[in-house]
């Protein structure tokens, strides 16, 4: 490690970092607008100068920019020197000759980058005399509020959304002081990234439009550490709370998954917790059909009661905690427990653990998936269904371009350098996929191949990659896949991605096969199979294929042997045909339905339960890594809910399940879970438990700036309220308490002296981009321990008959996820049900855009609106999952199809899109 | 012996010269002395003994500059030279000539500038406003083509070169190397970060050479008559002619090639005719609008790197602009200050923002509205702004040498309006 | 690519596939493009902007970025004859204010204004490199030296009546 002097004192520094980087990561405070620790440097704003001497007799220095200059041994530098920072300060004038004075009412006061500079750089006094410059300002969706007026031109937010993203609809325009950050005109943002434009700009041009329509100061929100359940990547967040309502969601950093960004799913899907459709309390079907709200002590005696006479079955959930499942399957008995995933689904994840366990392959983190050289996509359509990955894949094409900079001894931080040195290299990334992708844009080679094809591309790559001679076809896979198997082996790290999403699990076999003849070929491989849900592999691995599956589930309903069926968090229309789980809500004598927001399955239930969302409860999720998580109530709900392994244990300790007797709190359950099987040993070193103190003090979960506690209720009562004692978690609902170094898991906002903004995440660091100093615990289970199901693996292939269209599952990042479609501005993007046609299929059946087909499958029929997509090929139809008429098509099965002649075109429907910036 | 190499062929009208004239008069002997008889390494060494500095204004040793560009076949791909023809350095006016009355100069001087670094492309990247440029060059290299000087096997060697002409749509950046190379590439025209210089990675990422117009103007002479003839010609220590331009209230503005280190009182007395009558000489910019102001007591200097550099001013594109003693030296600068905040690229923020900052105080000096802490103000802009290394590139540290120059050498213009007078000669809106 | 965008005339796309010729990429002709563009159509519109980049598969994003950086491209609607006036220094020394002055009360319109028949349109432009001939302004493609208000009234006069200066 080079040592170099600052103000005449000796550190050690990293080898290969900057000047910036390396005073941030020894603790020294020097302002910097355009440097990035994910994006790096171009030397724009010229805030970070300090002063770089030639040698000790040099007594004058030179100025340089801290973010441009490397780190070399014996380096001299001065950061208080005044010709520095008089310097800096001039920066700063210079950036507030054109920033309005607007703080009070700027969504980004009190975490403000600008702000925090302003003050550390001793701005004070404006010289200039002239008038401020004005921009008008755009509609960029629903999500994104834009006020240029605010900004400092770093290009901070076209290097983010742009260079680092991928996105083409935003760009710098205009040039000298009048540059302009915007679209051509106005429309939403079309990246599923825009959101971190939010914590990417220093100031308040891009902010949370959400928050800024009900706003709270970052030192008012009340926050905790959580997890994303958006997905199976398991991005952690840190939400933020008050009054009750959710307000936002900010990025936690967490080295390996989401770093500094995440999705706009994430980021903007949580405030369904906010919803009008939340269950507002216990309630019980009258004989009118309507719920009677009902006392909740009298509704669990009940349940109970019904529990030690009857049979009872009861069917969880993939999207909620592993607790949660767990206290259900406890409830019912692991032979009445069932996943709640639909058969094909679970043969998909399945073969996904096989594959794991076969291939031999390491499974990367989303941090080493950057690092990966050389990639093949096998069906899975990552940018839909694991977006965060997207973002990383978009890093790990850039390892080529790193490779070409190195043989120039450039860093990878000397981006704007790297980018012009390298112009559109890129290291291989292949994608096989029935339509179109958000990533196509990056790609080397894109194969449009039906589901069934894409396997036969992966058992073909495979081959080659193992060299058989034997293989008649050989001559032709060679023309065609030649490449990717040579980009495969040419590769340090390859890396194959596919999952549950392309349902068919002849691909999810042969990507495995590939993997498995990379690893024999002694290559250090990498293997991701995403699923759908934010803990699919969590219930799976739970269940062990013990319990039944949904389908005998139906059965025993078909059969009348299912007395009572309890449901939770988990709306069965969405997984089934709607006429089988109508036949099986009828045929169970008694349905309790235990979630967090209103739909058609608590309609259907006899006793309906509101269950606590993720920000309100404690749980863990599993994510595609097999990686453990805690998630941690940001806040007590004003709704009676409460979270559902809660319900279930208060119901198993009045009907004396003696497993359940025990449990008092979360961690017993976590502890309970973790002892029940060998797979899930070690989710109880998840995150420190609730006894965790540091020097007897829980971590607060409020700044210690939080203010009105007093006046928050002062209309109820003018004396303070006493802080809500959280037993649970380590955590207090307080402002008082252990704020210095924490665990990773156990850190609910970042703040740090003189660095209100997210950018005082660096001073929790070790180095840009490095570990928490607080240290973090890691679980990741084993794949050796993953428990291959009992049940046969059905293996779901494609319909290949000529007279049908193959069912394609798509996905949606905006629509497909039941909880945060839900949410406010998502519901705008959220597409509407359709089925997806190719251009010739839509012409053979005369249908174009808006006009209905009816889809003929082995459940029925189902009217859906047409929307061609040019990209599809032509025996495919793409189905969205997660709609309501989605259920009744088996993804993969034959469809005939038949222009729908009583079909009613929809009416455009107007949204804010219409209104223009004029709603805010 | 050839003492006006450059403007030998020039005719008295200014019309173009034809490529037959051209060749009549040894036109393209340097071209197939070097791409017949010599090796690429042969041609840099006389480029390098001739000490051609570059003309653009910076005066970087050419040769030197094109050493740095790798000649193993390591990396295969195109390499590039480009022609900068982008003038539009405040007051200079010297490669619209060249290139209207006798592109085919350029061209050669470009082949050979070629060949030496084993281009494959050429560019010329001209201004967008010079038309009639724009239709000789693209005249001369459809000759070119013609007759294989360009394209495929040039005079039957198996050395290729293709020459496009690209017509900027504007901005005075366009003149910095990274960014025209940048604005070649259709992009925005910001500079680049430096390292990597053009010369190893440059027009799409790959080594890349940008000379002046002038400065390749030369190329084919030095080829043809050798470095000793090229050195002989300079009066000083440089090497070569140069051509001058005066421009302002004289006698007779215009350019003129003359033997590098002429004195600038030559320049401007015997060439340009003195000051046109009532007016009397003030000072000058030597060479564009971003050089420092000299004053009387330099005239006899040698207009020569070298010598200007000492007198705090750089010799610049070597043509100057006069200040005379019915022109403001404050409305001067506010001219020039105004002209590089507007042409600032909006990357960096002491040049985006701090240059109007810097024009407005000058605005309110030069309307009568000065204030006495302006100069003050002026000073500190000029401490922040004025240094290479401060900004990302040196246009604003450019921008900066007129304006400190002048508060030196004409402070009693400068109080006078920071006393918020009024001027005679100034604009007062 | 979507088609039903693409209204560029042949004569714009042949000039556009000639530069593309010698193009790694197709954006690489972006500036080459506006200016064919503008050529044609004397401005670029914002749907001219739409129809470029979408031939040159680039966002109009990407492509308005470049297209409002150079201000020899035109997005907003110009008079038959743009008059490139020269302000920079040699001009200004030699009594550039003045003209400019001229012009605005001849035409009745100041910097970036185009007259309300649609003639001229009066854009201020970085030193023309004919300093020795200051003050200068080009009127379309041509250059005239040595103003003077009498000069300026003649060339606005003879440009208004030949229409548009090629």
């Amino acid at each position: 490690m080079p040592t170099i002097v600052i103000d005449g004192k000796e550190y050690e520094v990293p080898q290969g970092e900057n000047i910036l980087e390396a005073c941030l990561g020894l603790g020294l405070d020097l302002p910097y607008f355009c440097w990035h620790p994910a994006m790096g440097s171009i030397g724009s704003c010229r805030q970070c100068a300090v002063i770089q001497y030639q040698n000790p007799e040099d007594e004058r220095g030179k100025l340089v920019m801290g973010c441009m200059t490397p780190v070399q041994d014996g380096a001299r530098f001065s950061i208080t020197n005044e010709a520095a920072s008089s310097f800096r300060e001039f920066i700063i004038e210079s950036l507030m000759v054109n920033h309005p004075h607007d703080c009070p009412v700027c969504a980004e006061g009190g975490e403000c980058h600008l702000q925090d500079m302003t003050v550390m750089a001793g701005h004070r006094d404006r010289r200039y005399r002239g008038l401020k410059k004005t921009h008008r300002n755009q509609y960029l969706g629903p999500l994104i509020h834009h006020e240029m007026n605010r900004c400092i031109t770093c290009y901070r937010c076209v290097r983010f959304y742009k260079d680092y993203a991928g996105g083409s609809d935003l760009s710098a325009m205009a040039s000298h002081d009048h540059v302009y950050f915007g679209r051509h005109e106005d429309g939403k943002l079309e990246s599923p990234f825009s959101g971190n434009l939010v914590e990417v700009c220093p100031t308040g041009v891009f902010t949370d439009k959400h928050l800024v329509n009900d706003y709270t100061r970052k030192w008012d929100l009340q926050s905790a550490p959580s997890i994303c359940p958006g997905c199976s990547v398991g991005c952690n967040t840190s939400p933020g709370e008050r009054y009750g309502k959710l307000k936002r969601v900010h990025n936690r950093y967490n080295p390996d998954i989401n770093g500094y960004f995440l999705c706009d799913k994430g980021r903007f899907g949580a405030t369904y917790v906010n919803s009008e459709k939340r269950i507002p309390a216990v309630g019980r079907r009258s004989k009118d059909g309507l719920f009677d709200a009902i006392d909740s002590s009298q509704a669990l005696t009940d349940i109970a009661k019904g529990l030690s006479t009857s049979k009872v079955i009861g069917i969880g959930s993939p999207r909620t905690s592993i607790e949660t499942n767990f206290a259900l399957q406890n409830l019912v008995g692991q032979q009445n427990f069932c996943t709640g995933i639909s058969e094909t689904e679970t043969a998909l994840v399945s073969a996904c653990i096989e594959a794991i366990k076969e291939s031999g392959a390491k499974i990367p983190s989303p941090r080493e998936i950057e690092r990966c050289d050389a990639i093949l996509i096998l069906g899975e359509d990552v940018t839909n269904t694991a977006t965060r990955i997207a973002l990383s894949l978009r890093q790990a094409v850039r390892n080529e371009a790193f490779n070409m900079a190195e043989g120039l001894q450039l860093q990878s931080w000397q981006d704007a350098a790297t980018r012009m040195l390298v112009q559109d290299e890129r290291s291989p990334l292949f994608l096989a996929s029935p339509h179109a992708t958000q990533l196509d844009d990056i790609a080397e080679g894109i194969f449009n191949l039906s589901p069934s094809n894409i396997a036969h591309l992966g058992y073909s790559v495979a081959s080659l990659i193992e060299g058989k001679k034997d293989d008649a076809a050989k001559k032709t896979d060679a023309n065609d896949y030649g490449n990717i198997a040579e980009a495969l082996l040419k590769a340090e790290r390859p890396l194959i991605i596919s999952g549950t999403g392309v349902t068919d699990t002849s691909v999810i076999k042969a990507a495995s096969s590939i993997t498995s003849a990379l690893v024999a070929k002694g290559k250090e491989t990498y293997l991701s199979l995403i699923y759908q849900e934010a803990n699919t592999l969590g219930i799976t691995l739970l269940d062990q294929g013990q319990g039944p599956s949904l389908s005998n589930i139906f059965e025993q309903g078909e059969n009348n042997s299912i007395q009572t069926l309890i449901i939770v968090e988990n709306d069965l229309y969405r997984r089934a045909a709607k006429h089988k789980v109508d036949k099986l809500l009828q045929a169970a004598d008694q349905v309790i339905v235990l979630d967090i927001l209103d739909n058609e399955t608590c309609n259907q239930a006899d006793i309906v339960i509101p269950a606590s969302s993720f920000a309100e409860c404690e749980g863990t999720l599993i994510n595609f890594e097999g990686r453990a998580q805690r998630h941690f109530p940001v806040f007590e709900s004003k709704h009676p809910c409460r979270p559902s392994w809660e319900w279930l244990t208060e119901i198993g300790k009045i009907s004396s399940n003696k497993n359940m007797l025990e449990w008092q709190c979360f961690d017993d359950i976590n502890k309970a879970c973790s002892e029940s099987s060998s797979t899930l040993t070690g989710i109880n070193e998840v995150a420190p438990d609730r006894k965790y103190r540091v020097g007897g003090r829980k971590i607060p979960r409020q700044p210690h700036r939080y203010s009105g506690r007093t006046a928050m209720v002062a209309n109820l009562s003018v004396h303070e309220p006493k802080q809500t004692d959280d037993t649970e978690t380590p955590l207090g609902f307080t402002m008082e308490g252990h704020s210095g170094d924490r665990p990773g898991e156990l850190i609910p906002f970042v703040w740090a002296p003189g660095w209100n903004s997210n950018h005082s995440v660096h001073k929790l660091q070790t180095g840009s981009e490095g570990e928490l100093k607080g240290g973090r615990s890691v679980v990741k289970i084993e794949s050796k321990k993953l428990i291959q199901s009992k049940q046969q693996v059905k293996s779901v292939n494609q319909n290949n008959d000529q007279d049908h269209f193959i069912a394609v599952a798509m996905y949606k990042i905006f629509g497909t996820g039941e909880l945060s479609s839900q949410s406010p501005g998502i519901i705008e993007l959220c597409e509407s049900e359709s089925i997806e046609l190719a251009i010739e299929a839509a012409d053979k059946l005369g249908v174009s855009n808006g006009d209905g087909v009816t889809a003929h499958g082995v459940n029925g029929t189902v009217d859906l609106e047409v929307k061609i997509n040019d990209s599809l090929i032509s025996n495919c139809v793409g189905i969205i999952q997660g709609m309501p008429g989605a259920a009744n098509i088996n993804p993969g099965e034959g469809l005939s199809l038949t222009r729908s002649e009583n079909w009613v075109r929809r009416s455009e429907i107007i949204s804010s899109d219409q209104l223009g910036g004029k709603n805010v | 012996m050839i003492t006006t190499p450059l403007t030998k062929n020039v005719h008295e009208d200014r019309r173009v010269v034809l490529v037959e004239d051209y060749e009549a008069n040894g036109g393209y002997q340097g071209a197939r002395k070097s791409i017949t008889q010599m090796t690429p390494s042969e041609c840099l060494q006389v480029i390098k003994d001739s000490n051609l500095r570059g003309r653009g204004g910076a005066g970087f040793p050419t040769g030197m500059k094109w050493s740095f560009v790798p000649m193993d076949n390591v990396s295969p791909g195109h390499k590039y030279l480009v022609c900068n023809a982008d003038e539009m350095e405040p007051g200079t006016f010297k490669d619209r000539l060249l290139m209207e009355c006798d592109p085919h100069q350029l061209i050669e001087g470009m082949i050979c500038g070629s060949y030496t670094i084993q281009a494959d492309i050429a560019y010329i990247f001209l201004r967008g406003e010079y038309v009639k440029a724009a239709e000789t060059l693209s005249q001369a290299i459809k000759e070119c083509y013609a007759k294989g000087y360009l394209g495929r096997s040039i005079m039957g060697t198996n050395y290729s070169l293709d020459l496009y002409l690209h017509t900027s749509a504007g901005r005075y950046i366009c003149g910095e190397e990274t960014a025209l190379i940048n604005s070649l590439e259709g992009k925005r025209a910001n500079p680049r970060a430096k390292p990597p210089f053009p010369q190893v990675s440059g027009l799409w990422g790959r080594p890349t050479i940008v000379n002046n117009v002038e400065t390749l103007c030369n190329i084919s002479h030095i080829l043809d008559h050798g470095p000793e003839w090229f050195q002989e010609l300079g009066i000083g220590e440089d090497a070569g002619t140069k051509m001058y331009g005066v421009s302002g209230n004289v006698q007779n503005p215009g350019c003129w090639e003359l033997p590098i280190g002429t004195t600038i009182r030559e320049i401007l007395e015997v060439h340009a005719g003195g000051m046109l009558p009532g007016y009397s000489f003030r000072g000058l910019l030597p060479g564009g609008g971003s050089t420092d102001f000299l004053v009387e007591e330099h005239l006899d200097l040698a207009m020569d790197y070298g010598t200007i550099g000492k007198a705090g001013s750089r010799m610049g594109t070597g043509t100057m602009i006069i200040l005379d003693d019915k022109t403001c030296p404050v409305g001067m600068v506010k001219n020039l200050i105004d002209f590089f905040a507007h042409e600032s690229c909006g990357f960096c923020t002491p040049c985006r923002d701090g240059l109007p900052q810097t024009a407005h105080i000058l605005q309110d000096m030069s309307s009568g509205k000065g204030e006495s802490r302006d100069i003050e103000n002026l000073e500190r802009l000029v401490k922040f702004i004025g240094s290479i290394g401060n900004t990302h590139c040196a246009l604003a540290p450019g921008a900066m040498e007129p304006l400190q120059s002048a508060m030196k050498y004409f402070p009693e213009d400068f109080e006078r309006h920071a006393k918020g007078k009024k001027c005679n000669y100034c604009e007062t809106d | 690519m979507n088609n039903s965008v693409n209204s560029l005339s042949t004569e714009e796309l042949s000039a556009i596939d000639e530069e593309l010729e010698h193009a790694p990429y197709r954006s690489a002709v972006a500036i080459d493009a506006l200016k064919i563009v503008q050529s044609h159509r004397g401005w670029v519109s914002d749907s001219s902007i739409k129809e470029i980049a979408n031939y040159l598969e680039m966002s109009s994003e990407e492509l308005d970025s470049i297209a409002t950086f150079y201000n020899l491209i035109f997005r907003r609607p110009v008079g038959e004859n743009v008059i490139l006036f020269c302000d920079s220094v040699s001009c200004w020394i030699r009594g550039c204010a003045k003209l400019e002055k001229h012009i605005n009360k001849t035409l009745g319109i100041t910097r970036g204004q185009t007259t309300e028949d649609d003639k001229f349109t009066l854009v201020p432009v970085p030193c023309l490199g004919a300093c020795d001939k200051a003050p200068v302004m080009m009127v379309g493609d041509s250059l005239h030296e040595n103003l003077t208000e009498e000069s300026i009234n003649r060339i606005l006069e003879d440009a208004a009546v030949k229409g548009k200066e090629r």
